[in-house]
């Protein structure tokens, strides 16, 4: 745990040394600030929720989280300090597991950070803060499983390029799978049973819940097991990859 | 300390490393030498755990590096090729990680980063980021990582390489120092390295061993080795002859023996013969024979050694 720790510790401090996070921090901020209030029409809705705020998140975080995560384990890779970590009295899980932590603490801090639109629907508004609660939890998780995703692309290549555009296929499909227009597409050959099964996987059918307020075991268990399904990914990956 | 036992590491088709066995015992310092793509760093991120064995085993203070990876670890300090650190930390920051890593803690950390911050003189840049250093800071940053747990078995993939020559000796002089109480295997491509501070060398080639032996016995494979030099004047070639093959160098004669295990003999003749003929003596030296020699001799390609 203590090691976990440490290793999470540098893996934040590595982001913040460089000015990459603080123009992330600045774009994530400026472009959930554009969708919720001009794309998300906020004001015109006369609702006192943060709908308008967290419809995005799926489409957002596509590039944003990989974005964050792409340089995770391909970084390593380049420069040789993979050999370094590795050779230290770590566990791979345990490495993998670390910088898992780092990276999604980073995007929470971001997440946070848009608390000023919280803020203005309290002010504006009367809106029920436990749906609020809800819906930031499930962003978080939603940012959680897509950014494990690309630790698993990340740890496949050692450009951070390939693996930028890997993880924004796969998220691409974890969304497309459960998007109406694509659902309304499917019924129109395939039996429901199968687009429920299809849509089963979607992140948005999973994230829908939580928006409405509903914390529901089933979709916290979708995306825990996503997000334990891409690490091991990660781990095999990386196995593989020393094995030669 | 480190035992290795028929080590093979198949990459699909080609077998870079092709049943490797040696050990290595606390006190000594064995060098590692081969072409490049011969498969020491190959063989060295074995015994670090970094990459699992095809075949073979590697046990490290008696841990197997594959069954006990954890506890095998804790006992090496490992300077990986090109010696790589992360780059956005300074000095002092990464050496803490790396303690922290080794699980030092509060006060044993601090001393143990004072310990190697004074050992490899790193106490200019502590403040520096890794990736402002010039290469010979950036090396010694990445010696005193592996130092820092003052391990009992040392590992290090080139440590001298891209330091200039003044470096390169301090190097040597630590690895001679520490090798009196560690196990130690470093690799290298400079011979001259063998002599400064190996009690041990080992040649390999296309993955398996070809020489192994301490430097002397080395060098007393080489052709060379007992040879007599003698530079004179008034010499005849053909009385020279008496005594083995003979061979003009510079102005010079090498004079071989006929039997190398002789060779103590041939110094004797050689002496003998010149104070017969009244010879002017200007130089006399027994040769010790050539590591490089020895190096190119078994490790060129077939091929060419036939041509």
């Amino acid at each position: 745990m203590r090691l976990i720790w440490t290793i999470c510790k540098r893996e934040l401090a590595a982001y913040f040394s460089s000015p990459v996070a603080y123009v992330f921090l600045v774009i994530f901020l400026l472009l959930t600030g554009f969708f919720t209030f001009t794309a998300g029409n906020f004001f015109e809705r006369g609702e006192a929720s943060l709908a308008a705020f967290f419809g995005w998140h799926p489409w957002l975080y596509l590039v944003l989280v990989p974005a964050v995560g792409m340089r995770v384990w391909a970084e390593e890779r380049r420069s040789g300090t993979m050999e370094l970590l590795l050779t230290m009295p770590v566990a791979t899980w345990q490495a993998i597991v670390a910088k898992f932590l780092a990276s999604w603490i980073f995007l929470a801090l971001a997440l946070a950070l848009t608390f000023p639109t919280w803020l203005t629907v309290n002010l504006l508004g009367d809106p029920d803060n436990g749906i609020v609660f809800a819906g930031y939890l499930g962003s978080l998780f939603l940012a959680g499983a897509y950014l494990a995703i690309t630790c698993m692309t990340s740890a496949m290549t050692r450009n951070q390029v390939v693996a930028f555009i890997l993880s924004v296929v796969i998220c691409l499909f974890l969304i497309l799978a459960g998007f109406n227009p694509v659902t309304d597409l499917m019924t129109r050959w395939a039996s429901p049973a199968l687009v429920d099964t299809v849509a089963a996987f979607s992140v948005v059918t999973h994230f829908d819940g939580f928006q409405r307020g509903v914390i529901d075991l089933r979709d916290l268990l979708f995306f825990l097991s996503v997000i334990g399904f891409a690490l091991f990914a990660t781990g095999v990956v990386i196995r593989g990859h020393r094995s030669g | 300390m480190i035992r290795i036992d028929n080590l093979v590491k198949a990459f699909g088709p080609k077998r870079a490393v092709d049943g490797i066995s040696f050990g290595v015992e606390r006190g000594e310092v064995l060098g590692f030498l081969g072409p490049n793509g011969a498969g020491k760093s190959t063989t060295m991120r074995m015994i670090t755990g970094f990459m699992p064995p095809s075949a073979g085993r590697v046990t490290v203070g008696g841990f197997d590096v594959v069954d006990s990876p954890i506890e095998a670890k804790r006992l090496i300090g490992y300077l990986p090729e090109n010696a790589a650190s992360y780059p956005d930390m300074t000095v002092q920051a990464f050496l803490r990680f790396v303690a922290e890593l080794r699980g030092l803690q509060g006060e044993a950390r601090r001393k143990a980063v004072n310990r190697v911050v004074e050992l490899c003189f790193l106490d200019s840049v502590l403040h520096q980021s890794i990736d402002t250093l010039s290469k010979g800071y950036k090396h010694r940053t990445c010696l005193a990582q592996a130092l820092i747990h003052d391990p009992d078995v040392l590992i290090m993939d080139e440590p001298t390489d891209g330091l200039d020559p003044n470096q390169k000796h301090e190097v040597r002089n630590l690895i001679r120092e520490l090798g009196s109480r560690k196990a130690i295997v470093f690799s290298t491509h400079i011979l001259e390295e063998v002599d400064a501070a190996c009690t041990r060398a080992i040649i390999i080639d296309r993955g398996r061993i070809v020489a192994n032996g301490t430097p002397a016995e080395l060098r007393g494979l080489s052709d060379k080795a007992g040879a007599v030099v003698l530079q004179a004047q008034g010499v005849s070639l053909e009385k020279l002859q008496s005594l083995g093959k003979v061979e003009p160098v510079n102005g010079a004669f090498r004079i071989y023996p006929a039997d190398k295990s002789k060779a103590g003999e041939l110094a004797q003749a050689v002496i003998e013969l010149v104070s017969r003929e009244g010879w002017k003596v200007e130089g006399m030296y027994n040769e010790a024979g050539e590591l490089d020699e020895v190096f190119r001799r078994i490790t060129l390609p077939d091929t060419v050694k036939r041509a």
